[in-house]
């Protein structure tokens, strides 16, 4: 849709988009152009001077197996937040949507955690986690499950999968919840007159009007577990123990920032920059398809 | 509505759905519960596995420690009090701001025939695709060499920047008639009337959902801070309370910690409980 009236005058909107445009220049462009550049250069170990290598960086950081395990653990880390904070969401808001009364106040106490800061819940799973003083390791351990995320690697995985997915069910549940108040009850009725129980339902009729949002959040759900789990990690296990719950962001902050290795830092950087361009673009589409069915 | 009851009484009892819902709730309210707790017992309680699951003796005491005093360890002369206002002004700021620059732009682009208007437009789409996370170390450069570091402005205008709510408001602005606008050009009414008498008035509602989900956005920002502020006194509470953490098999006071995440996380959860019908709205429009 385009607009037919305007209003004269070329200073006004200059003026106005001015703040905007000097900000996104200033720490959008150009940090990400120098991020572009910094990813040919290597330093020799004392930082006395700086060469061009051209795409070495990408090379060397794409044919370490650390940075390929690095990978596939995101990936392991990306898929197992994304199933744990989609489906305990789905079957929430299901419920949800057929309780009538009373339905307010369980919904406003399900989207709490859509306000805690991920180091918050990190925090709080760390406590309830940890081998000392833990409740539910306490628990655990009574049931003959040691379980000790400070010393096993895939403990520590579990623990920050487990603290990042129950933030994100919130969310998940406010769009599924949403997504099923939007599907016409006619329909749903009518299928109930044909006889249809409420299993064959939801796979004929609330399952495919669901599943642009299923796909939305799909998308949202990896970004999320991508970039938005720093917190989450840094004050549950440090990356540790060993790299075991090391995910690509949190190796680009470590190598950069405190390993001081700019070069392959900034390779990092643009591995993950090309990812958020392939993650946004889908999400857009996806996007449109909704807004077309 | 009587639809509705009648296809749940058609299934089965609301009972399995309640007992679900029950069950979504404990796993959401636990992890808050045991963390308010441990604020309320003493840290031989906390040790004495397992620890109790009821409110201690101590009441509020230690809640008054770390307001005034902060933790034990490495935060040593950083009072929660003073990490709380500093994240609270950073989150106004940044939402504030983000909604002021918007509102801004998309009126600039929307209503003027700017040229590279779509240009333009785009330069602002795009940085959806370059999250701070992708360009930490020159983001940082940057922000060295302005001599921002440790300062409320190098915290918050790197990051009030916002595609989201200028395409927001662009769609929104986009859906208001021609006619208003012919109106107020017969009337004489410049832009700048116009935009205070006609368009911020029918963006209330906008600018209130957008308001709760900038300010969550705000309050809860980690690695930015993390990255800027290296002087005690510009510690924002999220960070503040990850340096409460012993990592290095030290002790951690666990109480204090505890206490510090409820504080942390109740600006937020207020925020969102309290305008729940805005923040459901917003994030549903947000992201469309």
């Amino acid at each position: 849709m385009e607009r037919k009236v305007f209003f004269p005058g070329m200073l006004l909107p200059y003026a106005l988009l001015a703040p905007q445009i000097l900000i996104i220049m200033v720490f959008f462009y150009v940090p990400a152009a120098q991020a572009l550049w910094m990813s040919t250069l290597l330093q020799d170990p004392l930082g006395l001077s700086v060469q061009f290598v051209g795409l070495e960086n990408f090379q060397i950081v794409l044919g370490d197996p650390a940075y390929r395990q690095t990978i596939a653990r995101t990936m392991f880390f990306s898929v197992a937040v994304t199933v744990c904070a989609m489906v305990p969401a789905v079957l929430l808001a299901l419920m949800a949507d057929r309780v009538v009364r009373g339905a307010t106040p369980y919904k406003t106490i399900l989207i709490i955690p859509y306000a805690i800061a991920p180091a918050v819940a990190g925090a709080l799973w760390l406590f309830l986690f940890n081998p000392s003083v833990g409740v539910v390791s306490y628990y655990m351990g009574r049931l003959g499950l040691n379980w000790d995320p400070k010393i096993d690697g895939s403990h520590a995985m579990w623990l920050i999968i487990i603290a990042s997915a129950w933030k994100q069910i919130a969310y998940n549940f406010v769009f599924f919840l949403a997504g099923l108040q939007s599907i016409p009850k006619s329909l749903i009725e009518a299928a109930q007159i044909d006889g249809a129980g409420p299993r064959r339902r939801f796979w004929t009729i609330i399952f495919p009007l669901l599943s642009p949002t299923t796909f939305f959040l799909i998308v949202v759900n990896f970004v999320y577990a991508f970039f938005e789990t720093f917190g989450v990690i840094h004050a549950a296990t440090q990356g540790g123990p060993g790299k075991s719950t090391e995910i690509m962001i949190y190796k680009v902050w470590y190598d950069g920032f405190i390993a001081q290795d700019i070069g392959r830092s900034a390779a990092q950087s643009v591995i993950l920059m090309a990812i958020v361009i392939g993650l946004t673009v889908l999400q857009f589409r996806f996007i449109e398809r909704k807004v077309h069915y | 509505m009587s639809a509705r009851a009648a296809r749940s009484h058609l299934d089965r009892p609301d009972i399995l759905a309640h007992v679900i819902i029950w069950i979504g709730i404990l796993i959401t309210a636990f992890p808050i519960w045991v963390a308010f707790v441990a604020s309320t017992v003493d840290n031989q309680a906390i040790a004495q596995a397992p620890m109790p699951l009821l409110p201690g003796n101590l009441g509020w005491q230690v809640y008054s420690d770390v307001l005034g005093v902060g933790g034990n360890n490495r935060t040593v002369g950083t009072p929660v009090a003073l990490m709380m206002w500093n994240s609270f002004v950073m989150a106004m700021i940044i939402a504030v701001g983000k909604i002021v620059i918007s509102l801004m732009s998309a009126y600039a682009i929307v209503f003027f025939r700017v040229p590279f208007r779509s240009f333009i437009f785009w330069m602002i789409f795009v940085t959806l695709m370059l999250p701070v996370e992708v360009r930490i170390i020159p983001t940082l450069k940057v922000v060295t060499d302005l001599g921002m570091l440790n300062t409320m402005a190098g915290l918050t205008i790197p990051l009030i920047a916002s595609a989201t709510a200028t395409l927001l408001f662009r769609q929104f602005f986009l859906t208001i008639p021609d006619e208003l606008v012919e109106a107020a050009k017969i009337d004489n009414a410049g832009p700048v009337k116009f935009f205070f008498d006609v368009v911020l008035p029918l963006s209330t509602t906008t600018i209130a959902a957008l308001f709760v989900i900038l300010f969550i956005y705000g309050w809860n920002q980690y690695l930015w801070p993390l990255l800027i502020t290296t002087d005690q006194s510009m510690t924002t509470i999220v960070i503040g309370i990850t340096k409460m953490i012993d990592t290095s098999g030290g002790p951690t006071d666990w109480n204090r910690v505890m206490a510090t995440a409820i504080l942390t996380l109740l600006p937020p959860v207020f925020v969102v409980v309290l305008l729940q019908k805005w923040f459901v709205k917003g994030l549903v429009e947000t992201e469309k």
